[in-house]
């Protein structure tokens, strides 16, 4: 095989695998402690779109980086409000906030189609980015790609060898012992869903800012489906989540290579490329673990007791 | 101090939930207008002018229930599935599937007679919706397999195989390059009823649907149905074939929304084109929701977001409000009937410490 080929696909597959990373990673979170959010695709959108006109309006985006994650978390409260306060069925709410969130964005974003905003770009990192091999695939991203290298650890590192993660755990896998221990389970709850959604939102901002610079409707396309199927390919462990990210956003990237080296086969088949991956993936670790690896109590919400 | 205690209600009163959709509904109208006015758009004349534009002339009415005929096929198989847990949100897939079904037999077979023609069509559209509704539901069987991400990522499949066939092999060689099909022949058209522009398929709605509710209400493996969405347990334990039922459900959901599809091609457009995908099977999701699942709620359901499409689609015209508003106010009365939920299922009490 050609090195001078493969290398910028592999980079390419970091660069798409980004965002649906960062995306996987709140969901792993908010699905720890118990709460099934399906409506990460409306809260990264959110993200996206928040990103865009922030970076637009200030011209700093840093700036914008955070607005989205904020945005992020205040969508997800929307679910944590449903779910948490209301008792709502999970699966319904997160469906309804991806309907929402898609819906906002496309209803907001309106004014700002085709614009171009400020955003990220890359920085080959001193003396790693030499490596041979290594360094053109890793380090010679945007900063937002260098963020992802620490985040997938410490997630790991919170949540197994801490106080806070193992009771976030709690709450996710048996919420009445966790409440007889004397843990408060609903602000656990309420960490995972907020927390995720600032990592969801994060995810979004990723493709105004340093995947496409410019603001088009449904820019997300299915990303935040594919998270959310990730982390069960993922046994919901983050290391895990790296893999299966970088997995997707290589055949997104390849997908894209193979549109336009002008190949004959059809650009809609092409583009199937990803969900049917997704569908044999989530074949594939259900065959091999089924979800006993899934929080126990994910989707059930905590009855109030008399 | 005040402390809230929330107790969970014996008994489910229906007036109660009546008023928690009316309440919701209600809610989702004013947070909608607030977003009319972000816009510089006066929220009370933006919602009048959806009003007038869903029910204020006999044309708006009939618009409304041509769009609620798709709209309440999908739902009614939604609800099925919905009913023993099943998470189908593959009803816009399925439908797609159902439309290229139906299409197939269309532009192979054009010189049938009518009679024969439209049976096979309809027989083609529910065997592809049903089986692209089953194979979500085998490998949940099998694999347990998440079936919400399955139905959804076959969603994304069905709609880029749809656009493959219109965009290629069956494109209109005198289309001038549109993606679409050639007409379908006047056989295979569902006609309209009397001098209205609505289309017969109003009469195949009330049929599906009372045969939907006879089966839910009056046969044994609906009382199944019913018995195993309560508790999957308490159902495995009385001996009833869950696993079966899943797949069941899966077909009739996916032969109904299959069903939509072909109506949709064959009485609505007449052909197949990427424009068929509106959207009707994610908002069939918030009409099962919407309507506790119960086929002649989901009736007023459909009729009523088909209003908020035909609404929406005049406040786009009249005030230039972008389309995606119907679906902000789809989510928000689907968040908001789910919190409502809570007045339902608990009695809440607010007492002083």
């Amino acid at each position: 095989m050609e090195l001078a080929i493969i290398i910028p696909l592999l980079a390419a597959a970091v660069q798409s695998g980004t965002p649906i990373l960062y995306a996987t990673l709140g969901e792993i979170i908010t699905e720890k402690s118990g709460v099934l959010n399906l409506g990460v695709e409306g809260v990264m959108i959110i993200g996206t779109l928040t990103a865009f006109v922030v970076a637009l309006a200030t011209g700093s985006p840093t700036l914008a980086f955070v607005a989205a994650g904020i945005a992020g978390t205040l969508t997800a409260a929307i679910h944590g409000m449903v779910c948490l306060w209301f008792k709502g069925n999970q699966v319904v709410s997160g469906l309804a906030l991806t309907i929402l969130g898609t819906g906002l964005a496309d209803y907001l974003g309106n004014a700002y189609v085709g614009r171009t905003a400020p955003g990220f770009t890359p920085i080959a990192l001193p003396l790693v980015s030499e490596i041979p091999i290594v360094g053109p695939i890793f380090f010679n991203h945007d900063p937002l790609v260098y963020l992802t290298y620490g985040i997938p650890p410490l997630i790991w590192y919170g949540l197994m060898r801490t106080r806070p993660g193992l009771c976030l755990r709690a709450a996710g896998e048996h919420p009445a012992a966790a409440t007889a221990a004397g843990l408060h389970v609903a602000a656990y709850r309420w960490f995972g869903v907020l927390g995720g959604g600032f990592l969801m939102g994060l995810g979004g901002a990723y493709l105004s800012l340093s995947y496409t610079h410019l603001w088009t409707n449904n820019l997300t396309g299915g990303r935040g489906w594919i998270a959310v199927a990730l982390v069960i390919f993922a046994f919901w462990r983050p290391g895990r989540a790296v893999f299966g990210a970088y997995l997707f956003g290589g055949i997104m990237a390849l997908q894209l290579r193979l549109q336009a080296s002008g190949t004959q086969i059809p650009s809609s088949l092409l583009l199937m490329l990803p969900y049917a991956l997704t569908v044999i993936v989530l074949v594939l670790s259900s065959w091999r673990r089924g979800m006993s690896e899934a929080p126990a109590a994910l989707g059930i919400n905590v009855e109030p007791a008399d | 101090m005040f402390r809230i205690r929330i107790t969970k209600r014996q008994e489910r009163r229906g007036w109660r939930s009546c008023l928690v959709v009316l309440t919701a509904i209600v809610l989702s109208l004013v947070l909608s207008g607030i977003l009319l006015a972000l816009r510089g758009t006066p929220p009370l004349v933006g919602l009048a002018v959806l009003f007038k534009g869903a029910f204020g002339s006999r044309f708006a009415i009939e618009d409304c229930l041509v769009k609620a005929i798709p709209i309440f096929l999908c739902s009614l198989g939604v609800a099925v599935a919905f009913r023993l847990q099943v998470w189908n949100i593959g009803a816009e897939g399925q439908f797609a599937l159902g439309a290229v079904g139906a299409t197939w037999v269309a532009l192979s077979f054009p010189d049938l007679p009518g009679p024969i023609l439209l049976p096979a069509m309809i027989a083609m559209a529910a065997l592809a919706g049903g089986l692209w509704g089953m194979i979500p539901a085998i490998l949940r069987q099998r694999l347990r397999t998440n079936e919400i991400i399955v139905t959804l990522m076959l969603n994304y499949i069905a709609i880029l195989f749809l656009d493959y066939l219109v965009y290629g092999v069956w494109k209109d060689p005198t289309s001038f390059g549109f993606p679409m099909t050639r007409e379908f022949s006047p056989q295979a058209v569902v006609g309209r009823i009397g001098s209205t522009s609505i289309n017969w398929g109003l009469a195949h709605c009330l049929v599906l649907g009372t045969v939907v509710w006879v089966f839910i209400r009056f046969t044994r493996l609906g009382f199944e149905l019913k018995a195993a969405g309560d508790s999957v347990r308490a159902a495995r334990y009385a001996g009833i074939p869950y696993d079966r039922l899943v797949v069941l459900v899966m077909v009739i959901s996916g032969a109904l929304a299959g069903w939509a599809g072909f109506l949709e091609a064959s009485a609505t457009i007449n052909r197949l084109q990427p424009s068929i995908m509106a959207g009707y099977g994610y908002t069939a999701i918030v009409v099962a929701w919407l309507a506790r699942l119960n086929p002649l709620s989901i009736a007023f359901a459909s009729f009523l977001l088909a209003g908020l499409r035909v609404g929406v689609e005049n406040l786009q015209l009249d005030l230039q409000v972008p389309a995606a508003f119907g679906g902000i106010l789809e989510g928000l009365i689907l968040l908001t009937v789910l919190g409502g939920g809570l007045f339902t299922s608990y009695r809440i009490a607010v007492r002083r410490n």
